[in-house]
């Protein structure tokens, strides 16, 4: 996967999230830069807290974006926007969000939970071509078109989220961000959706950006993967060279820590512990760099001869 | 060669934890109901399981499997519609399925059989200071006062690892991270000195890398205060880090149990087939993975056969019509499933089962089936 001659989808530049607290501005966001390819499922890991959800919010424009900027197939889409554009980064770019049971309006039935976005982007449609949309939606994830006269709490959680990826289907999106969609769901219902996810990508040629903290899925799905700690980005590479070769402490902290269902394994397992003290950042401050590959790291330059060193040993 | 007799354990087992004698708590046959707008649900459906002095054993389950509500009955905290409609709970000589009063409970609950709770946000108190909640147990359970009470709620939270307990013990929960705070809760649940310590998902509102911190903290506490572990998660990842024996509950039962070993690489009941296969680990990248169609059964209704049948592609017969009774793989290791039955043809457990079976190398646990 060479990144040179794959179309960007969507490129965050310098991207600065902020929020305004009692104390000030509270950067959520620091400085981040990364390019979605076209058709890539794009993963962003990080813990509670990273600014993971803030960036997800922030492309579809529900937070606002401080400084730099977003593009979306070569438009700036942050900041002030024409209408048309607008509309179109509403139709085009959808979210699945973490929780089905939070994420449905209780009051309403299926059928207009599945279509309420298409009221939104000013196309006239028919009740009939409306209705045909939403059975289609419901088809394609799964679910049976005679639920559409149904209400969320007559679904289970699995259910509810196919739900919520009709929603986002029904659009006709080009990016899909999920935002941890199974960490709500239980293990068996778990791998329903990530195959749903994963039948529907490749049917509709859909590009993701999977927001999670959990390592082993975000394996099992991704492309490549971006590690965000406190706001800021600090590895990303192609999902197994990540797994390869992390060269970040706290990426190798993180990776250390995810629990493998195997007791042999477990028993002489080592977690590393991420100190942010370990970075000497006083004098020599650390930027990101490319070290082959599209493998990017945030290091200084003592750092970076350290981690180009390992890398040409365990090549 | 598929008899349900006892076989024998033709590998060593270094953590067989069999051989310690008797139970610490003993379940017998439990059924637990639950009376729901005028109608009787069934959560739990004859479940039995043994605790052993010193073990950690993991209860794992979906939700809704009865996991929780088996060990809510061991604490007398089922919620005011349940009973537990007939079984016992052996502990230190008592039925605790025929304890009903308060009383009797004040005497096991917190001071003998403690929990962790799975969010550490609800689970304290907001308006207390942190060392005032973990003082109450001291002050209840010891009859400690004063200065040795100050002293023992020092000493407890330095015990979990809270930095600077001299000053932390006077903040609230919300000056504490979600990890501190689940700290806290498990030095509250400790205080006392309990014989068992229950562990209610105590780790999934945690992120992974606290999540490491506070097994590892666990496990040193049991290891120093010789307590006797049980996790109630859906996390194999977590069972495979903590567990010594594990049970796995579904609809209401425990289909099957055994070492940590046997279960993960010697499973033998399908749903054990399909939660372990269906885990993104087993996962090829770029093909689907192995998934589980449909829900669990409504405890409402009365279930005939195999509970799990009709979401197994290759169910028996026999599953639909009669319940499968626990059939002995090893002396640690029992299922139900009418596979094990000598009469039952040769089915193949998923390609990702009988990858884990190879890690085992060539020792076999258990009887020698495949």
């Amino acid at each position: 996967m060479n990144g040179a001659e794959r179309e960007v989808l969507l490129e965050l530049r310098d991207l600065e999230v902020g929020f305004k607290t009692k104390h000030g501005i509270f950067r959520a966001v620091k400085g981040v830069n990364f390019s979605i390819y076209r058709g890539e499922t794009f993963g962003l890991v990080g813990e509670s807290g990273s600014g993971k959800t803030s960036i997800g919010r922030a492309i579809v424009r529900i937070n606002d974006v401080s400084s730099g900027s977003i593009l979306y197939k070569g438009r700036k889409i942050s900041g002030p926007i024409s209408r048309d554009l607008d509309l179109e980064v509403v139709r085009t770019i959808q979210m699945i969000f973490q929780d089905p049971m939070a994420s449905l309006n209780e009051r309403a039935k299926v059928d207009y939970i599945v279509s309420e976005g298409l009221y939104n982007i000013g196309v006239k449609r028919t009740e009939a071509e409306r209705l045909a949309l939403v059975e289609k939606a419901l088809l394609e994830v799964g679910l049976l078109p005679e639920f559409a006269s149904r209400f969320p709490h007559e679904f289970s959680g699995g259910q509810r989220q196919r739900i919520g990826i009709a929603r986002a289907l029904i659009m006709e999106p080009e990016l899909v961000i999920a935002d941890e969609p199974i960490s709500a769901l239980d293990v068996s219902i778990r791998a329903q959706v990530l195959n749903l996810l994963a039948t529907i990508q490749k049917a509709k040629g859909l590009t993701y950006l999977f927001i999670a903290h959990d390592l082993s899925v975000v394996r099992f799905i991704t492309d490549r993967i971006a590690v965000i700690n406190k706001g800021e980005l600090v590895e990303l590479a192609e999902t197994e060279e990540l797994f390869r070769h992390p060269l970040h402490p706290y990426t190798r902290a993180l990776i250390s820590a995810i629990p493998q269902p195997d007791p042999r394994a477990e028993r002489i397992k080592v977690v590393t512990v991420y100190d942010p003290a370990c970075h000497d950042y006083a004098v020599d401050t650390p930027s990101w760099v490319d070290v082959g590959a599209g493998h990017f790291v945030l290091a200084n330059a003592s750092e970076l001869a350290r981690y180009k060193e390992e890398m040409s040993s365990s090549a | 060669m598929r008899s349900p007799t006892r076989q024998t354990l033709a590998t060593t087992c270094k953590d067989n934890v069999m051989a310690q004698g008797d139970p610490i708590i003993q379940a017998k046959d439990i059924i637990i109901k639950f009376s729901l707008r005028g109608r009787t649900l069934t959560a739990i459906r004859g479940a039995s399981l043994e605790l052993y002095e010193g073990e950690t054993l993991a209860i794992v389950g979906e939700s809704g499997s009865g996991k929780s509500v088996l060990t809510k009955s061991f604490i007398g905290m089922l919620d005011q519609n349940g009973w537990i409609d007939s079984g016992t709970v052996s502990f230190e000589g008592r039925d605790l399925a025929r304890l009903r009063s308060e009383r009797d409970w004040l005497a096991i609950r917190g001071k003998k059989i403690s929990m962790v709770f799975q969010d550490p946000m609800t689970a304290l108190n907001p308006l207390k200071t942190i060392g005032s909640q973990i003082r109450e147990v001291f002050e209840l359970h010891h009859g400690m006062s004063g200065k040795t009470a100050d002293h023992a709620v020092i000493e407890m939270l330095e015990r979990v690892g809270i930095d600077n307990p001299h000053e932390r013990h006077r903040q609230y929960p919300h000056e504490f991270s979600g990890g501190m705070r689940q700290r806290v809760v498990i030095a509250i649940a400790v205080a006392c000195k309990p014989r068992v310590l229950i562990c209610d998902e105590p780790t999934t509102a945690l992120d992974v890398t606290i999540q490491a911190q506070i097994l590892a903290l666990i496990k040193a506490l049991q290891r120093d205060l010789g307590f006797t572990t049980v996790y109630i998660t859906h996390d194999l990842g977590v069972v495979a880090n903590v567990a010594d024996r594990v049970a796995v509950m579904y609809a209401g039962q425990i289909v099957e149990t055994g070492t940590a070993e046997e279960v993960f690489y010697d499973s033998r009941h399908p749903y054990t087939w399909a939660l372990l296969s269906s885990l993104p680990q087993q996962g090829i990248k770029g093909q689907l993975l192995y998934s589980i169609s449909g829900t669990p059964p409504n405890l409402f209704n009365t279930i005939t056969g195999d509970a799990f049948a009709p979401r197994n592609p290759k169910a028996l017969r026999i599953d639909f019509v009669r319940q499968p009774p626990m059939f002995e793989i090893s002396p640690t290791h029992r299922a139900a499933t009418w596979l094990l039955d000598s009469r039952a043809p040769a089915i193949d457990p998923p390609p990702a089962i009988l990858g884990m079976r190879a890690k085992l190398g060539g020792a076999k646990l258990g009887g020698g089936v495949l």
